[in-house]
């Protein structure tokens, strides 16, 4: 919302000196354009000619892809397609050893993950790391104390300021746990969690941090069919909310189609196909590498 | 209710048991017992020390003597009197007349040995797990090999004699209290600890949860050398004779022993492990004398008390592997609820006792119900 205003503005001081009438119409147009093109006035995160190689094996090979602020996006592909890899190397896990990535034009190739992170990329992932031995709130304020300026040593001397620092963390905290729906087990330690609200809880734990790109690692994987429903439905909500930027790897074709308003389809370390919905329902090449028997079942 | 409960605890904790300490020390100074209340309290600040390492960090140190010696020498270098640094050949002339009051001392002890992890740890704590460990014994080896040989500055393996006994039962608690205090609000307290305990679970999840581990490593590791450097020191007060070959294995292994004794996952754990193994030798040393239980005279069992420690210990390992608490703290005011104890007991075990004992309990009314 920010970055619009300065257009606003040019626009408005350029057309200053014109009748009423005539600003107003402008501005109107403005408006209509503004509308049109949606929210796709950025990019938010660039790749280009990535490539990761482990040892002999090539895990990713030249995949390029360009995520517009604050839409959603999927990545699909069969077992071994190298979807997580490109995750990894995104969020720096993994220092890719080909190819750029561009977050709102800084180049982040092969930086500290923890850097990368406080940019506001933030990752859950497919095996769930959960802090085990912490409690709920606890792995979710490890998320909300990431741009926290206060230091150590406030802590040892109590300062007011570290109380009240402390204090508006919880409550923030809480709150991303309500929004996941888990507030009611705040004190428990997250590894004594039913599975499917530890996904939940390492979502909660990386919106804490008021990140801008969310990459999210199957994260329906091991649900049943109605906490998975229930999942999307609060993808799609924080999505809306907080206007993120989403990139989601999923298996669930239905899930895909519906939600996702472009996607990218890998198999074998490449990208085969991007597009909308639609067009990769009906690409060959995703057919016949990955969608099978279940695309006709969902296009029927 | 609870509210008065909470003030006779604290009262009791941090009024009275503190004044009759006092009282004790002042009567009983360089007594025995009071040498050894003193030596608890040496462990209590070097085990909860190694506890932030070995416990909070995910790393295992075992260096710990490494940076008390080095704490030991500069707190004994700054305070001894004029004739004492006149038998150490290399001190500089403006040295030999400078002398730092006992606090300040302590300070520098702390700093020098955080300096010294400073140093090696940035090589070394890129090593992982028992690599990590191996190159801290190295530490102690190269430090004492440096006390030995350094003859102009430590006087060689003659050891430095007649530092002021300033450690007494009030210097030493008094210390080890802000250092715990220290410890404890920056592990349980803040966002540092959060992403130290964080780190230890799940080094990848926590980095990319914006903690930067290399830092987050390396500054724990100075805190931890900081207070086994002020534990040196007191300890040199406390013997007023110090060398090299104190400083070596077996003090080191010893502080180990301490932090899994108690539970290196707490830092209540460090006090716990210092109490046992300070006191439980003592208790078993008359063994070794032979005693009369009973009418009985015992033989002399040599060794007895080593021996019983290490069954100890292997018990301990195998029956509780985290230590006597676990991850729990003490904490002052909860020392008389229930649920501290229960807590000592894994959640789960205790939660199938009582659901054993209230189906039981149950069983028995039904039966009588239906008689
Ligand atoms: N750390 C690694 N070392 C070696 N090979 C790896 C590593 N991580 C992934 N791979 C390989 O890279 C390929 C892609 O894996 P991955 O990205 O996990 O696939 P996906 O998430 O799409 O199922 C696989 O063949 C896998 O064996
Ligand atoms: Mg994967």
């Amino acid at each position: 919302m920010q970055n619009r205003e300065p257009y606003m503005q040019k626009i408005i001081g350029n057309r200053y000196t014109k009748t009423k009438a005539s600003f107003e119409k402008s501005l109107c147009l403005f408006l209509y354009q503004l509308g049109k093109k949606g929210k796709s006035l950025k990019t938010c995160l660039n790749i280009s000619g990535l490539g990761m190689q482990f040892k002999g094996v090539k895990a990713v090979q030249n995949v390029s892809m360009n995520l517009e602020e604050g839409k959603l996006y999927a990545l699909i592909g069969t077992n071994g397609a190298g979807k997580t890899t490109i995750i990894n190397m995104i969020s720096g896990v993994l220092k890719p050893t080909a190819g750029t990535i561009c977050f709102q034009e800084t180049d982040i190739t092969g930086m500290r993950p923890d850097r990368i992170a406080k940019m506001g990329v933030t990752r859950t992932y497919q095996n769930l790391r959960l802090f085990k031995k912490m409690t709920v709130l606890d792995n979710v304020l490890m998320g909300a104390q990431m741009h926290s300026t206060c230091g150590a040593w406030e802590s040892v001397f109590q300062t007011s300021r570290f109380r009240e620092n402390e204090k508006s963390m919880r409550e923030h905290a809480r709150k991303m746990l309500d929004i996941m729906g888990i507030a009611a087990f705040e004190k428990e330690f997250a590894g004594s969690l039913p599975y499917g609200n530890q996904r939940k809880l390492e979502i909660a734990r990386i919106l804490a941090s008021n990140p801008k790109l969310l990459l999210l690692d199957e994260p329906a994987a091991g649900m049943n069919p109605q906490e998975s429903h229930e999942l999307v439905d609060i993808i799609r909500g924080i999505q809306k909310e907080f206007g993120l930027t989403i990139l989601l790897i999923e298996h669930d074709m239905k899930v895909v189609m519906n939600l996702c308003e472009y996607i990218y389809c890998m198999a074998a370390g490449e990208v085969i196909a991007e597009g909308g919905p639609e067009a990769i329902r009906n690409n060959p090449r995703v057919i016949e590498a990955y969608l099978g028997k279940r695309a006709s079942h969902v296009t029927n | 209710m609870k509210y008065r409960e909470n003030a006779a605890v604290r009262f009791v904790c941090f009024v009275l048991l503190p004044l009759l300490i006092l009282i004790y020390s002042a009567i009983n100074r360089g007594h025995y017992y009071s040498d050894l209340i003193c030596l608890f309290g040496i462990h209590l600040i070097l085990a909860t020390s190694l506890n932030l390492v070995n416990g909070f960090s995910g790393m295992f140190s075992m260096g710990h003597a490494a940076f008390m010696a080095v704490g030991a020498y500069t707190s004994a270098l700054l305070t001894i009197s004029e004739t004492q640094k006149a038998r150490i050949s290399g001190l500089p002339e403006w040295f030999q007349k400078f002398t730092l009051p006992f606090p300040l001392a302590l300070l520098c002890a702390g700093l020098v040995a955080a300096l010294l992890a400073l140093l090696i740890g940035f090589p070394v704590l890129r090593l992982k797990s028992h690599y990590l460990s191996v190159a801290t014994l190295g530490l102690i080896v190269i430090v004492r090999a440096f006390l030995d040989n350094e003859d102009q500055f430590t006087n060689g393996a003659r050891g430095i004699t007649g530092l002021p006994s300033y450690s007494t039962i009030f210097s030493v608690f008094l210390t080890g209290l802000i250092l715990l205090y220290i410890m404890y609000r920056l592990i349980r307290c803040s966002s540092y600890g959060r992403g130290l305990i964080a780190m230890r679970d799940d080094d990848v999840a926590a980095q990319t949860l914006g903690v930067r581990i290399v830092t987050k490593k390396i500054s724990i590791f100075c805190l931890s050398a900081f207070a086994a450097g002020i534990g040196g020191a007191l300890w040199g007060h406390l013997q007023t004779v110090i060398s090299g070959q104190f400083f070596y294995f077996t003090d080191s292994f010893e502080i180990v022993e301490m932090s899994i004794i108690g539970g290196m996952y707490s830092l209540s754990g460090g006090i716990v492990g210092a109490l046992v193994m300070t006191f439980l030798p003592e208790i078993l040393a008359p063994l070794e004398t032979g005693i009369m239980i009973g009418g009985f005279q015992l033989p002399e069992l040599y060794g007895a008390s080593n021996l019983i420690m290490a069954v100890f210990l292997i018990l301990l390992i195998i029956f509780r592997r985290q230590g006597i608490l676990g991850d729990s703290e003490i904490i002052v005011e909860s020392i008389f609820s229930k649920s501290t104890y229960t807590g000592i007991f894994k959640a789960e075990t205790y939660r199938k006792l009582v659901d054993i004992t209230k189906a039981k309990l149950t069983g028995k009314k039904k039966e009588k119900t239906a008689k």
